[in-house]
């Protein structure tokens, strides 16, 4: 192994500061030398270190947990850290994440439309009590209960099903894979008291669950393999059942 | 708890498109088996007619049946492209974007749909044009007058491309639709996706050569038949007094 001559990987990465004038967006090559068990993410770290230290992309955790680093790799969106180059060929082109707001390079701004996410689906629990009485014990859950909504709540928000989702590109009000699993994952929790008819009225519609069109983009590139395609179709049965009982 | 006044009308159509979707794959899986049964013999698929124009129920034919199922599937065919047209690009903008995320993207289940948007385009045309003559020529439907229609009247290159986008558009809609809906999803939903699809492919691959069979013989049929005596296929099992 250590005998073979490493590849060269070339390295085509979009480049583009939106808030410079004379700025156009383009593509830009580096040749970064592989080692082993390198990730997106060290690649990217050689070119600012020995190639351009003006390139910008983001990360925090370098492990899959912060969600921050995902780009379109080969047009395919996915976590930066979690990609190791010796899946890929030596042509790799990275771009950012469509649809977010641009900051530069590979640096997007997704906080902004992911607070406005949680705040149009009101993806906190709703319980309902007046008063909070901080002494009241909380009810007990079963721990397979529990399992479920913790299997749901590791959505990193990182934006890979946004980007991988063909209807959002085309309608950009539809509240995508990342907002749907959200309501899937409170609808779940016992302690949220909103009835089947108020989760209705957040995605009973064509900007909710009957606007997505089942392509499945979100349910094959989640860097987290949340089970979307599943609980998308939940919520589907789940607000047909609730419209027709009404 | 407040009771809030929810609007149904989407989950409606929803579940409408999915519906009407559904009635129109089943009858399509049917439609082009009763179709082959020219494969089996003229005198087969002769009787295939006559049980749709009600003979074996009432001893005598009524192709006003074929009519009224005509016009209940044209029915449900317009009400699944107006339910369908809402999910169609809306504007050059819409389209372009979603052409250019396909083809970035490889991937196999949104190139899916995109076949779903131009075959279904496809057959606001050439669906129409069949559903329209079954409606109004019911009684033309046999060994030879389809062979007829299909040589003499032209209508083969028009059933080559209603054949190609409707096995291909019924298929994929059901294998979406099972996703959709999480019909039979089981616990691993990669798997049971994998299966699904193969079905899909293998059913595509079936009806398509099954479906062109049909047509390659009602072409032979139409080339070689001698018409001077009219379309009307004289079986010599079966004698009907007023069948002219």
């Amino acid at each position: 192994m250590s005998e073979e001559k490493p590849r060269i990987l070339k390295i085509a990465v979009l480049r583009f500061d939106p808030n410079d004038k004379n700025d156009f967006p383009h593509m830009e090559h580096f040749e970064i030398e592989e080692a082993d068990g390198m990730t997106l993410f060290i690649v990217l770290n050689e070119i600012r270190e020995h190639h351009d230290n003006s390139l910008m992309f983001d990360f925090v955790c370098r492990a899959g947990i912060c969600g921050s680093c995902s780009m379109l790799v080969n047009g395919r969106p996915t976590l930066a850290c979690r990609t190791l180059t010796s899946k890929l060929d030596t042509n790799i082109t990275l771009a950012p994440l469509p649809l977010f707001k641009l900051i530069k390079d590979l640096s997007i701004y997704s906080g902004e439309w992911m607070r406005y996410l949680n705040e149009h689906l009101e993806t906190w629990i709703h319980d309902k009590e007046k008063e909070q009485n901080f002494d009241k014990l909380e009810e007990r859950m079963e721990p397979s209960l529990a399992d479920e909504i913790y299997e749901l709540d590791r959505c990193v928000e990182c934006g890979c099903c946004v980007a991988g989702c063909g209807t959002i590109q085309m309608k950009p009000s539809f509240v995508g894979a990342v907002g749907l699993n959200k309501i899937a994952r409170y609808h779940l929790d016992p302690r949220d008291k909103r009835s089947d008819e108020e989760y209705y009225e957040l995605i009973g519609d064509e900007d909710g669950v009957f606007g997505c069109m089942t392509l499945l983009g979100c349910e094959d590139v989640c860097p987290k393999d949340l089970p979307l395609q599943s609980k998308i179709a939940y919520l589907r049965r789940m607000m047909v059942k609730t419209a027709l009982k009404n | 708890m407040k009771q809030e006044k929810i609007d149904k009308t989407p989950a409606r159509l929803d579940f409408l498109q999915s519906v009407t979707g559904l009635i129109l794959a089943l009858f399509i899986v049917g439609h082009i088996l009763f179709e082959a049964s020219i494969l089996v013999s003229n005198e087969m698929m002769y009787r295939v007619t006559l049980m749709f124009e009600g003979y074996y129920f009432f001893g005598e034919t009524y192709p006003g049946i074929v009519s009224f199922l005509a016009a209940a599937i044209f029915t449900i065919f317009i009400l699944h492209a107006a339910l369908a047209l809402r999910k169609f690009p809306s504007s050059y903008k819409q389209y372009r974007t979603l052409r250019e995320h396909t083809q970035r993207m490889q991937h196999e289940d949104s190139s899916l749909w995109m076949i779903q948007v131009v075959t279904g385009f496809m057959m606001f045309f050439i669906g129409s044009v069949h559903l329209y003559i079954m409606m109004s020529q019911p009684s033309n439907i046999g060994p030879f007058a389809s062979s007829h229609r299909v040589v003499s009247e032209f209508m083969g290159p028009l059933y080559f491309m209603l054949l190609l986008s409707v096995v291909s558009h019924a298929f994929i809609g059901l294998y979406r639709l099972a996703l959709k809906w999480g019909f039979m999803e089981g616990k691993h939903t990669e798997i049971s996706r994998v299966r699904f699809k193969l079905i899909m492919k293998a059913m595509i691959a079936v009806y398509i050569v099954v479906g062109f069979s049909s047509l390659v013989k009602y072409t032979y049929i139409g080339l070689t038949h001698d018409f001077s005596d009219g379309v009307k296929y004289k079986s010599e099992t079966i004698h009907m007094e007023n069948h002219e």
